[in-house]
């Protein structure tokens, strides 16, 4: 064999370990993106999924104790109650936007391994009602009753 | 007056960058002398009306002018005084304007340094890098510009991303982009080479150390990044295989594959058109990344701003990727390799096979990052991989890379006898994998840590046993140990700087491995007064305080932290109210150590402050990242000092003997 032949061949070689490194890389760690109704058509156990939806006002249960998370994703057609374990994000509230990633379970529930907030980037003016929040939380803390 | 002044100083100097260009393209093919001198003080000029646009764009957010958008959108009256100069580049308008001030900087140095050296080369270069300029600034006047104005004029800005507001923020983007900009250099300087039709190793052996410069400025950018994601997100990590993660990360493969390269092409005069490539792709991969990012193309949960800044990037990197490959093949025939390769078993196939690897983890980042798209644009279905997939594909190339990090700079050129490999590798090979099973009898048990560990005491071994015998080879030569060390780091400090950096990779490795391997982490509420425990640390919550601080408010739990010998430390993690923003942004506390970092986040809480939700990780070696990141960059720093000269010079093709 000549030694140009050897180099290609040797090249070859480790160009396919690592395109089969590719491909299997790829069907391990695929996930897919499905709304709750497309979810909710055909669900697969055991399957990555990311799913996007609402958080349905009055589904958020949170239980601090046990840091167990319920709550429910709603596309406005179909529904698909959820499950974690951990504390909700910052930007997670009923009402808004969420996007978790996990799998769907045989019992019927979707477990989510992260909760994704999604960020809105729109302009907000600084001085708004939210701040009356703020500021009767700071009271609250600084009250000395409610320092240890 | 200030946002007209700034814009028309941009259009300025668009307009010069332009003539520029032309004046110096045109200089070369007339000769004529006069319109290149035009060109060079039209390269002044841009660097000046740059730097007004940068000084300009400072006074306004120094002085809170809220009739710039910009100002308006990153700043608030809250803001303090150090971010609010950082601000200027706290979003894309402002980091196109140090891009493109960054960019007027090389190009006076180029000019400076080549405007007599290189009569030839020289005028192409800069026409080449005013014409790259010309493009930022067009990005500045038209689809991105800074000074726009707001109507009407609001009471207060928005303020600052509050994570931005870090004292990373002030070197990571800056290093970042002095990183981006530098491979404009031999980019540059490989377009001349081509446009002239001397392809020989010129344009590289003048290039070699920007390359270097570009180089270590893009590892400590990613390096900073690494250091914000760390302490300033919260989720305890430093790498997410995020877009905009992998969009610097791209250039950077790219880039070192060429730094090695580079060394075949001088030394055998090969991989000419291979180099041409890998600087082509890796300026490419430059622009790249900003398209990715800006363009909102990916990105599902990262918001970026979006606009028509994406359509600019992808029509310029069209421009630059087939102009480029277009003038590689017309001087296509110049591009033979002089040499040839001799056996497997040299040091050029380990080099070879470096820049295989370096290259496929590229292209698996590269693939992997855009893959949604592909996916979407082939079978119709939304899907997308994440961070198991880039580390299933890279670890196993990673691994190589560093056994070939041991194999390459020892190994002989052309053909390796069995005694250059046995002398050389034999003992690293033994000692590695002793090292190993020592740490298995001492109850390591990951397999993928003890197959890290061998590889790297294998490549330190060897490097510790070159070091070695040159050492002595120059005592013999009667000097003493420090003098003969330091003398050898100094007179061969291209080598020996690399060899610093592969010592800071590997110390980075054993970081990784260690981490990924060997941090824990749990959440738990507690009530005040009540204790946790995880690996060895008990952690008290004290309660809850509340603070104002000029821009937001805070609200700041005590926790008292005890480990096996007794009392540790007290850490306060933090929610930050921002008003301007939609929720808390968490703050978190840390106290960092050799073998292990203890990192807390706080999360939910009772606001009479009865109880919190804490999240407590313990990430095991993080700190040799930074250690490592450290050596890394002072071996760069080592390779960039100028070289002394050699006598005598050794012919071509010949290796130097290390007895």
């Amino acid at each position: 064999m000549s030694r140009k032949a050897k180099f290609l061949g040797g090249g070859l070689v480790i160009v396919a370990a690592l395109a089969y490194l590719v491909y299997a890389g790829v069907s391990q760690s695929v996930v897919y993106f499905v709304t709750p109704t497309e979810l909710g058509a055909a669900p697969v156990a055991g399957k990555s999924y990311r799913l996007g939806g609402m958080v349905l006002p009055g589904s958020l249960k949170w239980d601090p104790k046990a840091l167990n998370l319920r709550f429910t994703l709603s596309d406005g057609q179909a529904s698909v109650p959820v499950r974690h374990r951990g504390t909700p994000p910052d930007l997670f509230a009923e009402g808004r936007g969420a996007v978790v990633e996990g799998t769907w379970s045989r019992d019927g529930y979707f477990q989510a391994s992260t909760i994704l907030a999604k960020h809105s980037e729109e302009y907000k003016a600084p001085h708004d009602a939210s701040q009356a929040g703020y500021k009767e939380l700071l009271k609250t803390l600084k009250d000395p009753g409610g320092k240890p | 007056m200030t946002p007209e002044l700034g814009y028309a100083a941009a259009v300025a100097a668009l307009v010069l960058a332009v003539y520029g260009s032309a004046a110096s393209a045109w200089s070369a093919v007339k000769g004529r002398a006069d319109l290149r001198l035009s060109a060079e003080r039209a390269a002044v000029g841009v660097w000046l009306l740059v730097l007004t646009c940068m000084a300009l764009l400072v006074y306004a957010f120094l002085t809170f002018d809220f009739s710039v958008r910009y100002v308006a959108g990153n700043t608030n009256l809250g803001t303090p005084f150090y971010y609010r100069i950082t601000a200027v580049w706290g979003a894309l308008e402002g980091s196109i304007i140090l891009w493109a001030f960054m960019l007027s900087i090389y190009t006076l140095i180029v000019v400076a340094r080549y405007r007599r050296t290189q009569p030839q080369l020289y005028p192409w270069v800069l026409a080449v890098m005013l014409g790259i300029s010309a493009f930022f600034l067009l990005v500045i006047t038209v689809p991105a510009p800074p000074f726009q104005r707001l109507s009407p004029i609001p009471p207060d800005g928005r303020g600052l991303n509050p994570l931005l507001e870090d004292s990373g923020m002030i070197t990571h983007p800056v290093a970042l982009y002095l990183g981006f900009t530098g491979f404009t250099v031999p980019f540059a300087f490989a377009m001349a080479a081509l446009i002239i039709g001397r392809t020989g190793d010129e344009w590289i052996t003048i290039t070699r150390r920007w390359t270097i410069v570009a180089w270590y400025f893009l590892s400590l950018g990613l390096l900073i990044g690494g250091w914000w994601s760390y302490h300033v997100l919260g989720w305890g990590g430093y790498w997410a295989w995020d877009p905009v993660e992998n969009a610097a990360f791209m250039p950077w493969l790219t880039g070192t594959a060429f730094l090695h390269s580079v060394m075949i092409q001088e030394r055998r005069r090969m991989l000419k058109l291979w180099n041409l490539t890998l600087i082509i792709l890796t300026f490419s991969l430059t622009l790249f990344g900003t398209f990715l990012t800006r363009s909102g193309i990916i990105g599902s949960v990262h918001a970026f701003s979006q606009g028509s800044v994406g359509q600019f990037f992808l029509g310029f990197l069209a421009l630059v990727v087939l102009g480029a490959f277009s003038l590689l093949a017309w001087r296509l025939d110049r591009l033979h390799a002089q040499g040839e390769l001799d056996s497997i078993v040299s040091r050029e196939s380990a080099f070879l096979l470096n820049n295989l690897f370096l290259v496929a983890a590229a292209f698996t980042v590269f693939f992997g990052t855009v893959f949604p798209l592909l996916s979407e644009a082939v079978k119709g279905t939304k899907v997308s991989v994440g961070a198991p997939f880039f580390n299933l594909v890279n670890i196993p190339i990673f691994l190589a890379l560093i056994f070939l990090m041991g194999v390459g700079p020892l190994i002989a050129w052309r053909r390796a006898s069995s005694e250059n490999l046995r002398r050389n590798f034999l003992r690293p090979l033994v000692i590695g994998i002793a090292a190993a099973a020592v740490c298995r009898l001492l109850g390591v048990a990951n397999a993928l840590v003890l197959l890290c560990l061998a590889l790297v005491v294998f490549v330190a071994t060897t490097i510790a046993l070159d070091f070695a015998r040159a050492a002595r080879a120059r005592r013999r030569t009667g000097d003493g140990w420090l003098e003969a060390t330091w003398g050898l780091a100094l007179r061969q400090n291209r080598r020996y700087g690399g060899f610093v950096v592969h010592l800071g990779i590997l110390v980075v490795a054993l970081g990784v491995a260690g981490s990924q391997a060997w941090s824990t982490q749990t959440e738990a509420t507690l009530d005040r007064g009540e204790s946790m425990e995880l690996a060895g640390y008990t952690i008290r919550f004290d309660g809850l305080q509340a603070a104002e601080e000029s821009n937001h408010f805070k609200v700041i739990g005590t926790f008292t932290v005890s480990d096996r010998k007794g009392p540790y430390t007290v850490l306060t993690p933090a929610k930050k109210f921002y008003p301007q923003e939609q929720s808390p942004i968490a703050a978190v506390d840390y106290r960092l150590g050799f073998m292990e970092d203890l990192y807390l986040v706080l999360g939910e809480f009772a606001r009479d402050g009865s109880h919190a939700t804490i999240k407590v990780q313990v990430n095991r070696m993080v700190s040799w990242l930074w250690i490592g990141g450290l050596v890394l960059t002072l071996g760069a720093a080592l390779a960039i000092v100028p070289e002394p000269r050699r006598t005598p010079a050794l012919p071509p093709g010949a290796q130097r003997v290390v007895a």
